[in-house]
């Protein structure tokens, strides 16, 4: 039996094997196969918790999902970006603000990388930050209520993917834009005129480090090319940011060929202290622009919008030594900074090496003005002054890097498919496994981190093909879980991912766990239409808006008997959930709503905005099943012809004799 | 969240001293009000929990009434009347003439465990079949509800 299950296996490699190879361009035939104690090692058995969160972005879904590692569990999808008619997110009175723009409201944007706050460049378990890459945003969620709390819009920014990577202590979240665009008063242009009237910009947001407040504290006008992605310098190179550029070209169509031309782009260099040094000297400009700042607020359980009006900036061409640049070979991708902040490791989507450049001989290059010219008014390093040495022949369009805590590095090979392990200071390839297939990120749990907790690397992978089950022309995305904790990776485990996974960081469980919010204490909600308590549940009409000041526990909704609504008024069901116990949210729908449910977490309060468009009783009731008496849980509201005389009336338990009011 | 999970979850807090699943070492739990559920049952009809010792006062305390009935209104009238009627759990009249004080006050502070293991309390879910809400009532809030509930037993 045994062997048969071998004999078909090894029948199955060879015929993928030759596929692959009749394909051409399709990931190498797989070296090893998952096999022996692997099964083991991803295993978490029931009842027992995984070891790392694994935090991951949702790509086009606009949201950040919640794994565990090593078992590859989904627990839950937090919304960010886009909206979420499953929790109201987006659609309840208070959370619409929160998907404010300069724009108006926008429902829906993609995110594409996480970064996971850290205090002397470890994680510290406080927020996750992660980008809108179309209407270019950062939002940061609370990892105590795993809840969005703020949404930051960035002027100037054509799509915001060089984000939201962050500094050791997390004093900076940056927002780099994909796209230059014309800024300011010029901004009806022709797009011809790119090379004159295109810019780039570069956001530094500051953190507050008591509440986590975003704030953008400064803005680089930098030439206009296109920003990809970052990583702040730690321990020695702290101080120090490096952006990947590329389109240095500065096309402005058909960029597959326009924004390939060049034998190297460049990594940009900041210096972020010396900035500051600027912006404390009066060097900064004031400028106008227009962005939308969104707060949720804890107490109130609402979100409010600003609009800002202004942004401080600097410009690098004028003030000198905040920015160099360093060429770096074929569009890179990935900038990544290893564990100890020396080494840069620069990857070439096109390239077929890795330049890993040196701080130290950085700093060098600058003191010793080793440039070998200018690009748009700023110094060009050159490249072997700045190089450490060249990984040659890892593989194929290397794309991301991570590391681990033994002076190894993790990086991803979209087009051969693959991870490979080399080691940073010797630059020797190590190991490599194949992906299923076609790998865009990677991650290791502390991996960008001074302190890599190492013992995994997860594969995010574009391609499934033929991983699961098919599910028409659309097959789920889908990330690989590989042990690295000996010599050789090891593939332990494939899980589907929601969405379409980039970037993830995993942290240990410990540093969120016990933190973790249970409830919102009744005593502390400042909801202007809170019930706190049955005895404060009522109707009241404010013209022609209805307010339901609606209590909820197990298992009754107060009030649950409503009349005298008209047709044309608009009704505010405000949904206090009485609730003071962990995994007790009750849910509120109403028939015929255009919107969606709500899910009112124990002690807040949620509205959902309800329009009758007809005359009738239409039912309400709890959505997420609370107890045994869930199913009775429920209620009528009685809407009435325009201009109707029915009174407003609203009640719970009472029984009212039958002729009643039947002709009102 | 569903009421198989909440059920089960219930049952499981009570068994979970005996045969608990292991959870990674690294990780410990804030200690809660569970932990006084080992103790030993000294006196059955004072209830299980952290409420060992109970003193009342005559007259009532006024300061105590005011906050206990506030407590009542926003986390318990959903719940239970004044008067003898049940709604979803029994009134309150007369709950401190039948209970001990201290039983009472567990019963607020310890809920899960007192329904898990406490004979009275047993008989009540049984009657009403709803689990009552662990409302996270504190003690000292526990005791202005017992001094509210004085009161609306006629206590001077």
């Amino acid at each position: 039996m045994k062997t048969k299950i071998i004999y078909r296996t090894l029948t199955a490699l060879v015929v993928l094997a030759t596929v692959v190879v009749w394909q051409g361009c399709k990931p190498k035939a797989p070296a090893s196969i998952s096999m022996g104690d692997a099964a083991s090692k991803a295993y978490v058995p029931p009842g027992k918790y995984d070891e790392f969160y694994n935090v991951v972005s949702g790509g086009f879904n606009g949201q950040m999902s919640i794994y565990g590692l090593p078992s590859g569990r989904l627990f839950r999808i937090i919304p960010v970006f886009s909206q979420f008619p499953e929790s109201g997110w987006g659609y309840s009175e208070e959370t619409i603000p929160m998907l404010n723009t300069s724009h108006g409201f926008v429902p829906w944007d993609d995110l594409h990388h996480i970064a996971l706050s850290t205090t002397k460049g470890e994680h510290d378990g406080r927020w996750a930050f992660g980008n809108a890459n179309n209407t270019p945003r950062v939002a940061r969620v609370d990892m105590k209520t795993f809840k969005t709390v703020e949404i930051l819009e960035l002027p100037n920014s054509g799509g915001n993917h060089s984000s939201p990577f962050i500094t050791e202590n997390t004093e900076y979240v940056v927002a780099g834009t994909r796209f230059s665009v014309p800024v300011g008063d010029k901004t009806d242009v022709p797009i011809s005129s790119f090379k004159e009237n295109f810019k780039g910009y570069i956001s530094f947001i500051s953190v507050d480090p008591a509440d986590g407040k975003m704030k953008i504290a400064f803005q680089l006008k930098t030439p206009g090319v296109s920003f990809d992605l970052a990583r702040a310098g730690k321990g020695k190179s702290h101080g120090w940011f490096f952006f990947s550029t590329y389109n240095t070209e500065q096309a402005y169509t058909l960029l597959e060929v326009n924004a390939s031309q060049k034998d190297k782009d460049f990594i940009m260099a900041v210096n972020w202290k010396k900035a500051e040094e600027y912006i404390r000297a009066g060097k900064g400009q004031i400028t106008k622009a227009k962005y939308a700042h969104n707060v949720w607020d804890e107490h109130t359980h609402t979100g409010v919008s600003n609009i800002m009006n202004e942004v401080l900036q600097l410009d690098p061409a004028e003030l000198k030594d905040i920015i160099y640049f360093i060429p770096c070979p074929k569009s890179p991708h990935g900038c990544d900074t290893d564990p100890t902040g020396e080494y840069i490791v620069g990857s070439g989507k096109l390239a077929a090496l890795i330049p890993v450049f040196s701080f130290t001989k950085i700093q060098q290059a600058i003191a010793n003005k080793d440039f070998e010219g200018e690009f748009a008014g700023i110094p060009v390093i050159k490249y072997e002054a700045a190089l450490h040495g060249e990984v040659k022949k890892p593989g194929l369009g290397p794309l991301h890097t991570e590391f681990d805590a033994n002076g190894n590095a993790y990086t991803s090979f979209f087009v051969s498919s693959e991870i490979v392990k080399w080691n940073v200071q010797s630059l020797e390839v190590l190991d490599r496994v194949p992906t299923y297939y076609s790998i865009g990120h990677l991650s290791v749990p502390g991996g960008p981190t001074t302190k890599p907790y190492g013992k995994y690397v997860v594969a995010y992978n574009k391609i499934t093909k033929d991983r699961y089950l098919p599910t028409g022309p659309e097959l789920t995305q889908s990330a690989q879980l590989y042990d690295i904790s000996g010599d050789k990776m090891k593939l332990i485990l494939d899980f589907p991912t929601t969405g379409e996974p980039h970037y993830a960081e995993s942290i240990p469980a410990e540093l969120v766990m016990p933190n973790s919010t249970k409830i919102y204490k009744l005593e502390e909600n400042k909801h202007p239409y809170a019930a706190l308590g049955e005895g404060q549940a009522r109707v009241e009409r404010k013209g022609n808006q209805v307010h339901v000041y609606m209590t909820a526990i197990r298992s009754h909704l107060t009030p649950d008997n409503i009349e005298g609504v008209k047709l044309g008024d608009e009704v505010y069901f405000h949904v206090t959930n009485l609730e003071q116990d962990w995994d007790v949210p009750h849910g509120f729908a109403v028939k015929g709503a255009n919107n969606a449910e709500i899910l009112v977490m124990p002690g807040e309060t949620t509205t959902l905005k309800w329009k009758p468009l007809s005359i009738g009783v239409f039912p309400f009731y709890c959505t997420d099943f609370c107890s045994a008496l869930h199913q009775e849980m429920q209620g009528y509201i009685r809407v009435s012809p325009a201009g109707s005389n029915v009174p407003l009336k609203f009640s719970t338990g009472k029984i009212e004799d039958q002729a009643s009011g039947a002709g009102l | 969240m569903t009421t198989a999970k909440y059920l089960i979850g219930a049952s499981v807090a009570a068994l979970m001293l005996a045969c608990a699943p292991d959870k990674p070492a690294s990780i410990t739990e804030k200690p809660d009000l569970n932990k006084s559920a080992v103790e030993a049952i000294t006196d059955p009809t004072k209830g299980i929990g952290a409420v060992k010792k109970v003193t009342l006062n005559t007259p009532l305390e006024q300061d105590r009434i005011k906050r206990g009935l506030a407590i009542y209104e926003m986390k318990c009238l959903s719940c239970h009347k004044l008067d003898e009627t049940r709604i979803v759990g029994p009134g309150w009249k007369n709950i401190t003439k039948n209970r001990k004080p201290e039983w009472i006050m567990n019963m607020i502070t310890n809920v899960d465990v007192m329904l898990d293991q406490d004979p009275e309390a047993q008989k009540l879910l049984e009657l009403c079949l709803m689990r009552m809400p662990n409302q996270n009532v504190s003690i000292g809030d526990a005791r202005d509800i017992l001094e509210f509930m004085r009161q609306n037993d006629g206590e001077k």
